[in-house]
Order: structure tokens, then C-alpha cells, then sequence
């Protein structure tokens, strides 16, 4: 029987990387792309607490951040397109319009 | 101590879910990248079979492997991005300030966690596995959450029409 800590060591580990992915990378697709594993990190949180707790609530939590990391990634690489149609780069050091 | 197939898999897929998440922010080509997430995927997705969540699993696989990877790798092959990025050194202050940063979120994180739950559960619930199954979650899907659930249909109608709207128009 493996304890609910270790599941729970995984998903902090996960979203740790995911956060220092963010951090360090400078692209903005691979960026989105450790959003996603940030929300995937949470999942296993809420799913691993929703079998040790004997509660639905969980997966169904997963459910709706699964739909949110969708519509994110939607909305968020039609975004990718429109700025590399006019800055023809995805860099977010030179996308910097809205910085003054 | 004995030999478990449950704890061989545990520790072998989030060994392998971690090192694919390392792998994944460290490639420099972002197809490289992709590709790593998806293996991620996919071995979260096993981890939740052993948490006998069979259902997210699947959809795990159909939405986020599916789905969710196929649109990035279209779009990371539609821009053919090359990288030209200004940071050629591989160490500045920022990357490593980054680093840091991320392994203390992680102290926090596990600190938290292993003086929360430690003893907190002895044992994964016995209705653990009736919870998991497709029937169970429509059942709840559409009687106790049907609000939830019509949220989520109209925020992917949001996103569908912000999509179109995003990567037609010309603004500048």
C-alpha cells in the first residue's frame, strides 16, 4: 500500500519543475506547456486525495481544470499566433508591448 | 520488505513522470519539449490508474495526449520557430535565481505536506474503486454538479469564440 505523501511528493515535484520551467524558459509556447504541467500536477493532488478520502468532489474538481486547461490552451495559442503574426517571434523578452 | 507490483510501478512511473518534466524544461527545440510533455502525460495518467481512477485516466489520455498536445505541436510546426533567443549564456542570474526560487516553493511544498498528512490516512478508502468508474461520475455529473458542468460547457463556448476571434483579426 503506498501512501497518499508519496503521491503527494510527486505532484509537488512536478509542479515545482513546472514553475521553474516558467521561470527560466523564454518561450512562450513552452511556457503554456508548463502551465499545463502545473495543472496536471494539481489533478494528481486532487485525485489522489479524492481516493483517500472516499470522495467524488475530487474528480470532479479534475473534470473542471481539465476543461479550464483546455480552454486555456486554445485561447492561449491563438494568442501565440497573433503576436508572431506581428513581432514574428514567440521570445517574451521582445514581446513587450505592454510593458512601459 | 516484499515485493509489490503496486510499489514497483508507483515509484518506476514517477520516476519516469519526473525525469520526462525535467527533460521537458531543459530541451531547447520546442517539439523536443512536446513530445517530453506528452510522455509526462502519460505516465501521470498510470498513476491514476493505480489511484483507481480509471475514467480520468482515459480522458486523460483522450483530452490532454489527444487534444490538448496535438493543438501545441500543430502550432510549434506552423510557426517553425527558430531560436534566436538574446540569452545565449547558459548560466545568468536570472536562470539561476529562478532555480532557487523554485526549489524553495518545493521546501515549502513538501514541508507542508509531509507535517499535514503523515498518518493522516492509513489506507486508500474502501470506495475507492466503485469512485473511479464512468458510471459513478456521470451519475454525479449530472445531478449533484450539473451546474459546474454547465459552466464548463459555456466557458469552452468562450473559448472556442475567443480562439476564432484571436487568430483572425489583424490588429496592430
Amino acid at each position: 500500500m503506498i501512501d497518499i505523501n508519496y503521491y503527494l511528493l510527486t505532484s509537488a515535484v512536478l509542479f515545482s519543475i513546472g514553475v521553474a520551467g516558467v521561470l527560466i524558459r523564454r518561450n512562450a509556447i513552452v511556457i503554456f506547456m508548463c502551465i499545463e504541467l502545473m495543472l496536471n500536477s494539481i489533478n494528481l493532488t486532487l485525485v489522489a486525495f479524492s481516493a483517500f478520502l472516499g470522495s467524488i468532489s475530487g474528480q470532479i474538481f479534475v473534470f473542471i481544470v481539465m476543461t479550464v486547461a483546455a480552454a486555456e490552451a486554445a485561447v492561449g495559442l491563438a494568442i501565440v499566433i497573433a503576436l508572431f503574426r506581428n513581432k514574428e517571434s514567440v521570445n517574451i523578452d521582445e514581446i513587450n508591448i505592454l510593458k512601459w | 520488505m516484499e515485493f509489490k507490483l503496486e510499489t514497483f510501478l508507483f515509484f518506476f512511473l514517477a520516476v519516469s513522470s519526473i525525469i520526462s518534466a525535467i527533460m521537458m524544461i531543459t530541451r531547447k527545440s520546442p517539439i523536443s519539449s512536446a513530445l517530453f510533455l506528452i510522455l509526462n502525460f502519460f505516465t501521470v495518467s498510470g498513476l491514476y490508474l493505480l489511484l483507481k481512477a480509471q475514467f480520468i485516466a482515459v480522458i486523460q489520455v483522450l483530452v490532454y495526449m489527444g487534444a490538448i498536445m496535438v493543438l501545441f505541436l500543430f502550432v510549434i510546426m506552423l510557426l517553425n520557430l527558430q531560436d534566436k533567443s538574446k540569452f545565449k549564456e547558459k548560466y545568468s542570474y536570472k536562470k539561476i535565481t529562478s532555480l532557487l526560487l523554485s526549489i524553495l516553493l518545493f521546501c515549502i511544498l513538501s514541508f507542508t505536506l509531509y507535517f499535514g498528512f503523515t498518518g493522516k490516512f492509513k489506507a486508500m478508502s474502501d470506495a475507492a474503486g466503485d469512485l473511479g468508474k464512468a458510471e459513478t461520475l456521470g451519475a454525479e455529473l449530472f445531478t449533484a454538479f450539473s451546474f459546474p458542468f454547465e459552466l464548463a460547457s459555456f466557458l469552452l463556448l468562450a473559448a472556442i469564440v475567443g480562439a476564432v476571434v484571436l487568430a483572425k483579426k489583424k490588429f496592430n
